[in-house]
């Protein structure tokens, strides 16, 4: 178990080419998997290895985020000394880098009982044993071990990931970034383990110097000067960066397969619960191939969606290859091809709403596209 | 402690041996209910829902999952400061140790506990019940009445009257006559095993009647009846909505099948309402390529390859491709293999239903227990 390890899930994530769905909220809070939050899945991970020690490095816009997390008990977080803990990057600019706020709450690293930190992304969907990764570290006699996954589809996946250069005796020689040229690639899942002693060292140093602002920035600049090494992921992995990552990879989870490379029986993903009722199939319903969530009342035709919970599909309506955000109301006889709508969103009946398969159409958030009358 | 105006006992020890394999390895209470409930989901949310937080459930019977379920009372939030849910099973006393004889003896030897809360009036459940209640009006009724006792009653047809504990009452409810399973039933005003009482009154009785060696020491057969004959001021409050005691296998699976009619009574979507549970946390259920669902409820974590008519699947179920379940209950966990058949049936908890075999006739109820397998090929009915 990971007593002897903290974690610090970095939020400093960019959200750029995913704007559709951060306009309210963080990335890491975004939706996933018809009834989770992306955040989830590394809090479970973290939850499954044992460490009771997480800090969440949050910025602007982290209401929902904060009201996702509560006192992290979904995560078996609540705990009576450490536990988790949210901290807030900024209220008003949205760009202040990591060390920053590292900086402005060492009392936490230096309070921390533990000997072991975890520096970790919160957009790397994936169900991973941290557990063997420290005992990969702790043999290995790394300074520090980053996490990669090799992949053979970097030219259709993982676009502007950090990508390792690995040398021979499996350090780290460079780290770059994948623009899609080759489909072969080692991408860094931004999950960074070394002794806490040695992660404020270096955070001393980027606030001295004032050479970096981000602290990975600072790691990929000291490859000489400390021994920086590799573990091997190999599970299911995508990135969640953009848009069409997003969309991408939900539809994935369709898969059977995939979806239970991701949603393992010895390692749970956790979430918070709420007390929907089951969902409902109503005469007239025909649903395939589809990820339905608690509460939905179904009349109409679902085909290759992921519905949260509590969305309404009307009698005679279509959706097709649709990922329905919770509380949707889809009026009878609408037509949705490759839309994203988020939560709350009403349509009317009869509407028809189409994106593309590469650039699905977002319906943002509480919009009701019902006639004015 | 401090003073609670209203403690509420919730009976959840009996054994429900008409349940029969369904109760085999649990207490009636802890039965999975419509996908993602246990029955006692019910009461528990209708105390929360009415804002008594100060809970004690009385078990006894395979309590196991039944305790497990409740834990500190997080889902209903009866979690408290002050007060909350008490799991009270029996227990040693320097006197000696008895298991609960009774209904009222449960409550009997449970004196302390309610004394500590100095109520003025308990409330009087049982765990095994489908409905709810804001039992708040039940009790403003009460004391409206300045009842000592008032026994819920709900509105039964008359065919049906005489296999209930029925009420006979004057024109301003009070209760002149109880009659448990009257041949010729004067009213249809049947108990639903709900009591409000005045503390002090109740503690008195139950006294009295632990002392009687001839009672059964049981709410309805002795001391309602023991407090009509004395002339208390009995009354009967009139009960209108949903209410079934799922006490049979028929009736658990008709107040299953009820969720699935159109004009669903018990409505359970309603958010003004709630029903807690605790469940766990699976991912969102799953329909595949073949799958094919019509008029049923569905719960989080299941997957779904075959067809399903009028049926619940709870949480966690698996049905293979070419399955077809027709107006049967699946409990959680149970997992249902290929070619399978299964008509108007409850499918326990974690029960195996392996490839070609046939479950039900589509004429009684048929009821696989949980755990348990039937074997590729059989027929079970």
């Amino acid at each position: 178990m990971l007593k002897k390890c903290m974690a610090v899930i970095n939020l400093d994530e960019n959200e750029d080419m995913i704007r559709e769905l951060t306009q309210n909220r963080l990335l890491a809070s975004v939706p996933i998997a018809g009834r989770y939050r992306i955040i989830d899945f590394v809090l479970s991970n973290l939850s499954n290895a044992g460490v009771e020690n997480v800090g969440i490095f949050s910025k602007m816009e982290c209401r929902s985020l904060t009201d996702h997390i509560g006192d992290g008990r979904p995560w078996d977080l609540n705990r009576r000394t450490e536990g988790i803990r949210v901290f807030n990057f900024s209220t008003l600019e949205p760009r202040i880098d990591d060390v920053f706020s590292f900086a402005n709450n060492i009392e936490y690293f230096e309070r921390s009982a533990q000997d072991y930190l975890l520096l970790t992304s919160s957009y790397m969907i994936c169900n991973i044993d941290f557990n063997d990764v420290l005992n990969y570290h702790k043999q290995s006699g790394n300074d520090i071990t980053i996490v990669y996954k090799h992949v053979d589809d970097a030219d259709d996946n993982f676009f502007l990931c950090e990508m390792l250069d690995i040398g021979e005796d499996g350090k780290i020689e460079g780290v770059g970034r994948n623009i899609g040229k080759e489909n072969e690639a080692d991408i860094c899942m931004e999950m960074y383990l070394m002794k806490k002693s040695l992660f404020v060292e270096i955070l001393a140093e980027c606030v001295t110097t004032g050479r970096f602002r981000k602290i990975k920035n600072a790691i990929y600049s000291m490859l000489d000067r400390y021994n920086v090494g590799t573990y091997e992921y190999k599970g299911y992995l995508r990135c969640i960066n953009s848009l069409q990552a997003y969309y991408k990879a939900s539809m994935e989870l369709l898969n059977p397969r995939v979806y239970k490379e991701l949603f393992l029986d010895e390692r749970p993903i956790y979430t918070k619960t709420t007390t929907e009722v089951p969902a409902k199939y109503l005469e007239g319903n025909m649903v395939k191939n589809s990820i339905i969530g608690n509460g939905s009342l179904i009349k109409g035709t679902v085909r290759n969606s992921i519905l949260f919970r509590k969305v309404q599909v009307g009698a005679g309506a279509t959706v097709s290859n649709c990922i329905i955000f919770q509380g949707a109301v889809i009026g009878d006889g609408c037509k949705l091809t490759n839309i994203i709508a988020d939560k709350y969103v009403e349509i009317e009946p009869g509407k028809e709403l189409k994106g593309d398969k590469d650039m699905p159409f977002v319906v943002p958030k509480r919009r009701d596209l019902i006639k004015e009358v | 402690m401090r003073k609670r105006e209203v403690v509420a006992m919730i009976l959840a020890g009996g054994q429900g041996s008409r349940l029969g394999v369904l109760t085999q390895n649990i207490a009636k209470p802890a039965v999975p209910f419509g996908g993602r409930y246990r029955i006692i989901d019910f009461t528990l949310s209708n105390c929360s829902n009415s804002g008594i937080y100060t809970v004690g459930v009385l078990t006894q019977y395979m309590p196991m999952e039944l305790h497990t379920h409740i834990g500190v009372g997080s889902p209903w939030d009866l979690d408290r400061l002050n007060g909350g849910v008490f799991i009270l099973p029996p227990h040693q006393k320097a006197s000696g140790a008895n298991w609960y004889q009774g209904t009222a003896d449960a409550v009997y030897q449970n004196i302390p506990f309610i004394d500590a809360y100095n109520p003025d009036v308990v409330l009087i459940l049982s765990g095994d019940h489908i409905y709810k209640m804001n039992y708040n009006k039940m009790i403003a009724f009460h004391k409206d009445k300045g009842a000592r006792c008032t026994i819920a009653v709900t509105d039964v047809p008359l065919s049906e009257a005489s296999r209930f504990g029925i009420m006979n009452t004057n024109e301003d409810m009070s209760i002149y006559e109880f009659e448990e399973k009257p041949r010729h039933p004067k009213s249809t005003k049947a108990s639903m095993g709900i009591y409000v009482f005045n503390w002090a009154l109740l503690k008195e009785a139950l006294i009295e009647d632990a002392a009687n060696v001839n009672s059964a020491h049981d709410f309805g057969k002795n001391v309602i009846p023991m407090l009509v004959e004395r002339g208390e001021k009995l009354y009967a409050y009139p009960f209108r909505g949903y209410w079934k005691d799922v006490g049979t296998i028929e009736s658990l699976w008709e107040a299953n099948m009820d969720l699935l009619s159109e004009n669903d009574e018990l409505n359970i979507e309603d958010s003004t309402w709630r029903i807690y549970s605790s469940a766990p946390v699976k991912p969102a259920q799953y329909l595949g390529g073949a799958a094919r669902i019509t008029n049923s409820i569905i719960t989080d974590g299941c997957e779904v390859y075959g067809e399903v008519i009028h049926s619940i699947l709870s949480t966690n179920v698996k049905v293979e491709k070419n399955a077809k379940i027709i107006d049967s209950v699946i409990m959680p966990d149970a997992y249902i293999g290929e070619n399978v058949i299964i008509n108007k049936a409850i499918i326990g908890s974690n029960a195996i239903i392996r490839k070609n075999s046939i479950v039900g006739d589509g004429k009684n109820v048929t009821a696989i227990g949980l755990y348990e397998e039937v074997k590729a090929g059989m027929v079970a009915n």
